[in-house]
């Protein structure tokens, strides 16, 4: 059968994505450009693929007058903590909401409440208590001190908890029938049945780990644990007579790309996961 | 395979007493069918003697041990659940295995227990498949499967044929009753249709209200009931109930409607005019020729041919409802004379709904006459 073409729905489609596009492919012709040709206001659309070799230069070397960190350390530092709140945050909020859901014990709804409060209390409002927290613990300017703070989460909780939650109990009885006790119970059932949520709850969390700004740069003011978000920032107001545009734009380009990455390789897995989800 | 005693068992949720005591006992291999309507407590006594719940009070012993206080997985009982309970994300074989391989069977073992059980059920070809890829009847054999090879003292049914449909129903009904006879396996079933009551057990327990109201074998409870409740519940269409009161020396019921009826198998305690429920069945009804001296007049408001038979609904005078069942296919007027066989009568006290037994016949030479007279029907 022959099917007429929707041009207004194309149309439409297109200018999306144009729309989603086009500060990407700025930021990437942007790299290859000079410097004092953007801050001119000179930035063309077009990309000098004479320059390409910048992005290999910020890889390995960074902005290397101004002593910069090479970029991939500071991509390691992201993902290293991106990773490190992603998966953190994930076992701890499988763990309380397996007890909130599955467990009878005294105050167990306060315990639920007392996390649930916590939505109200990002990083941001508590910044001060919790800097102060890391300080008595010297964490300051350690991998654990950029980490840690961030990895509690009453999101992740009240999620498993409503995907526990819609579990049938004949599932549970069954399982307890068969003889499996809790630790198997979580093993064998709660966290096969729940894998499709873990992996889109993992994109998100990597993505909110890899681009946190704030904590980063108050708690790891030691450049070595610089992360990208950070390395970029600094190109900014690193006290340059002349703002190395094209490096940062540079830079960003390859600070987009590890998300890009993660939420490719895991859409598949976790679209695939869902189609097949089955109470 | 093995015996199970309940004494005095009761559960009750905080103030809401779920089930009064219930004292049942099965022989081994036996199969007793636990039904009634919803909210009768059969489910919450099945899952009393599955461990899933603690009992209030009271006490379950399998096979001479009590496991009152054991837990679901200690007491060698397998269960089969009404939405099948499978796990979605294991294989068949693996859903069958799984209380094997935590109980530590070598895998040969697991091997040949699950590939005998998947034989006996007809799901060989089925093992590498995921629930999601079985039809519903395919699930429920699967169940069963998972129950068979842990080789239990007790299997439990949980309502297990209330997911399928009707066609398939009667076909796993049968293949259950089957497969019960051949493993030998002392069996609880719990269900609210009637019919998988009478054709699956043994003996049969109807609950009423958290007690048993009659624990008898199927033909008994049919044949005769021990109280209005359990001549309500079991048989279809329902029983008719006409009130009468006593009279003639016990001999004979004055029916509300008009007629006396002479009791045809001897006289009732009591005064006469104690207040009574004559139960009768509708197929037991007979319709009487126009004009017919004895017989009550029945004023037809409903006809329901089902094919195989006609039900007809009406009310008598005064204003009974009343259910009469023909064979076949019968065209009738707006009135019509009915009578019954004073044989075929059940006699109730209107008090407390128990059946009242004629004073001078021992009940156990009864049952005998009533269940060849029912099969001979």
């Amino acid at each position: 059968m022959h099917r007429r073409i929707d041009w207004p729905a194309h149309l439409v489609l297109l200018l999306g994505v144009a729309l989603f596009a086009f500060p990407v492919w700025l930021v990437f012709a942007g790299a290859t450009q000079d410097a004092g040709a953007i801050n001119r206001g000179d930035l063309s659309l077009i990309p000098d693929f004479s320059h390409l070799g910048i992005f290999l230069s910020v890889l390995l070397h960074g902005y290397g007058e101004a002593g910069g960190h090479p970029a991939w350390r500071m991509l390691m530092i992201s993902a290293g903590m991106a990773l490190s709140i992603a998966v953190g945050k994930i076992v701890i909020s499988v763990l309380s909401a397996y007890a909130v859901v599955f467990f009878r014990f005294p105050f167990r709804m306060a315990a639920f409440w007392t996390i649930f409060i916590t939505l109200m209390l990002p990083v941001e409002v508590r910044i001060i208590p919790t800097y102060a927290v890391m300080a008595d613990f010297h964490m300051i300017n350690s991998f654990a001190g950029l980490t840690v703070p961030l990895i509690a989460s009453a999101t992740a909780t009240l999620l498993f908890r409503q995907v526990y939650l819609a579990i049938p109990d004949e599932l549970v009885e069954a399982a307890r029938m068969d003889g499996a006790g809790p630790i198997r119970f979580l093993f064998d059932m709660l966290i096969p049945v729940s894998a499709a949520n873990m992996a889109a709850l993992f994109v998100i969390l990597f993505v909110y780990g890899w681009n946190q700004y704030l904590w980063p740069l108050l708690v790891a003011t030691d450049p070595r644990l610089d992360t990208i978000v950070i390395g970029i920032v600094q190109l900014t107001f690193g006290g340059f007579t002349l703002t190395p545009w094209n490096t940062m734009m540079a830079m960003a380009v390859l600070a987009i790309v590890p998300p890009v990455v993660v939420v490719v390789a895991m859409q598949r897995w976790f679209v695939h996961g869902l189609a097949e989800v089955e109470k | 395979m093995a015996t199970l005693e309940l004494a005095g068992l009761a559960k009750s949720f905080g103030a809401l007493a779920v089930l009064h005591g219930v004292d049942l006992a099965l022989a081994d291999g036996e199969m007793v069918v636990i039904v009634g309507a919803s909210g009768c407590g059969k489910s919450t006594l099945l899952r009393l003697v599955a461990g899933l719940e603690e009992p209030s009070a009271g006490s379950v012993v399998l096979d001479g041990r009590d496991v009152t206080r054991l837990d679901p997985a200690a007491r060698d009982i397998a269960m089969v659940f009404q939405n099948y309970a499978l796990y979605p994300h294991m294989s068949v074989f693996e859903n069958m295995a799984y209380g094997l391989r935590i109980r530590r069977l070598g895998r040969a073992d697991i091997r040949r227990r699950v590939d005998q059980a998947a034989r006996m059920l007809g799901i060989e070809g089925l093992l590498d498949r995921k629930p999601r890829q079985l039809s519903g009847g395919q699930r429920q054999r699967v169940a069963m499967g998972r129950a068979i090879v842990r080789e239990p003292k007790l299997f439990l049914f949980d309502e297990p044929l209330s997911n399928l449909d009707a066609r398939l129903r009667v076909q796993m009904r049968a293949e259950i009753r089957r497969l019960q006879r051949r493993l030998g396996v002392t069996s609880l079933y719990v269900t609210h249709d009637q019919v998988e009551a009478m054709t699956l057990g043994d003996r049969l327990v109807v609950m009423h209200e958290g007690r048993p109201a009659q624990v008898a074998s199927p033909l008994e409870v049919f044949s005769r009931p021990a109280n209005t409740y359990v001549a309500g519940f079991i048989g279809a269409p329902a029983m008719n109930f006409l009130p009468a009161r006593l009279a003639d020396a016990g001999r004979a019921a004055v029916l509300k409607a008009g007629p006396v009826i002479a009791f045809a198998d001897g006289p009732r305690a009591g005064r006469d005019g104690r207040a009574l429920i004559i139960g009768i069945r509708p197929e037991d009804v007979t319709v009487l020729p126009e004009g017919a001296a004895q017989g009550l007049r029945l004023a037809v408001d409903l006809v329901e041919p089902l094919g195989s038979e006609t039900l007809l609904h009406g009310r008598l005078p005064g204003g009974a409802a009343f259910t009469v069942q023909r064979a076949g296919m019968v065209r009738v007027g707006e009135e019509m004379t009915v009578g019954f066989s004073p044989a075929s009568l059940h006699v109730f006290e209107a008090e407390t709904g128990r059946r009242l037994e004629p004073v001078s016949l021992a009940p156990p030479a009864r049952v005998e006459s009533s269940a060849a007279m029912h099969g001979s029907r």
